[in-house]
């Protein structure tokens, strides 16, 4: 029973995936031309989206946590955040080339959303560069959570505001767009937001899992 | 009599909006055969695979903190 108690959200994250992936397939989608049955990606691509801007923004949170007390531990589950949250990114590039692919008719466009994340998938690159190239823990720790801060202001300046500044071939970028503009009917809605938590439950355990290995293996090294 | 007039008009506007979205190919052929049930089934099989394969690790790890916290 204890145990169920402490992990309600794992099953919750199971239920919801499956009712994202019943109702992703089956739940009525406005028929538009170009996009077809693709609209449906909308439950898995973008949600990738989303779950990488909650890792990341976590990440930043322990960053601060990390520079105000100077505790290893939060520097240890600042990185585990961006580490998944970089999976989730990479999924979420490699989702949208194949769905650009068959939409807009090519696996790179030179959109702007596109290339923003390009330069923020480098910035978060140099991240894993400074972590991985300075032997002092303290002065490694310092530096990287700072950088991680920064990287994230910029990568969320890059991928909201600069493409709307511009026009875009995504939905709701280009102009002063509101989400209502997104082709996003009340049918769809009632899959979207319970797929973003989904997903987002599924970031977060996988990170869980991932800080708490760091943990273990940071308390062993200190052991020894 | 002009209200009438007005409902009319949005009813009927209405339907041709409909009738020229359904000129838009979608899979409703795959869909009537059933087979998008073996699709689902067959992702949810992997989903299900995969929460499995999460929970082993997850107890597995909490294994490692009793042990690794009764030693320490």
């Amino acid at each position: 029973m204890e145990t169920l108690k402490k992990n309600y959200w794992k099953i919750a994250c199971m239920l919801l995936l499956i009712y994202t992936i019943w109702a992703g397939f089956m739940g009525k989608v406005p028929r538009q031309a170009i996009l077809n049955e693709t609209v449906r990606n909308l439950y898995f691509h973008v949600t990738m989206w989303f779950t990488m801007i909650f890792l990341l923004g976590t990440s930043v949170y322990h960053s601060i946590q990390y520079l105000r007390k100077s505790d290893i531990k939060s520097d240890l589950i600042s990185n585990a955040y961006v580490e998944t949250g970089l999976v989730f990114a990479t999924l979420g590039l490699v989702t949208g080339s194949l769905w650009a692919k068959f939409t807009w008719g090519d696996w790179w466009t030179n959109d702007p959303k596109l290339n923003s994340v390009a330069i923020g998938l480098l910035i978060y690159l140099a991240y894993g560069l400074v972590r991985s190239s300075m032997p002092d823990e303290q002065q490694k720790a310092r530096i990287s959570n700072v950088y991680n801060i920064f990287a994230f202001v910029i990568f969320m300046i890059l991928i909201w505001i600069l493409p709307r500044m511009t026009d875009s071939l995504h939905p709701g970028n280009g102009g002063n767009p509101g989400f209502s503009k997104y082709d996003l009917d009340s049918n769809m809605r009632l899959v979207f937001y319970p797929a973003i938590i989904a997903w987002t439950l599924l970031g977060y355990w996988i990170t869980n899992l991932r800080i708490r290995i760091k943990k273990l293996a940071y308390l062993i090294s200190e052991n020894e | 009599m002009k209200f009438l007039n007005t409902l009319l008009i949005l009813l009927v506007s209405r339907f041709t909006g409909m009738a020229q979205q359904a000129d838009i190919e979608m899979a409703d052929q795959f869909r009537a055969d059933g087979k998008i049930y073996v699709v689902i089934a067959v992702v949810l099989l992997i989903l299900v695979g995969i929460f499995i394969y999460l929970f082993n690790l997850d107890k597995k790890v909490t294994r490692l903190e009793k042990e690794v916290s009764k030693n320490a």
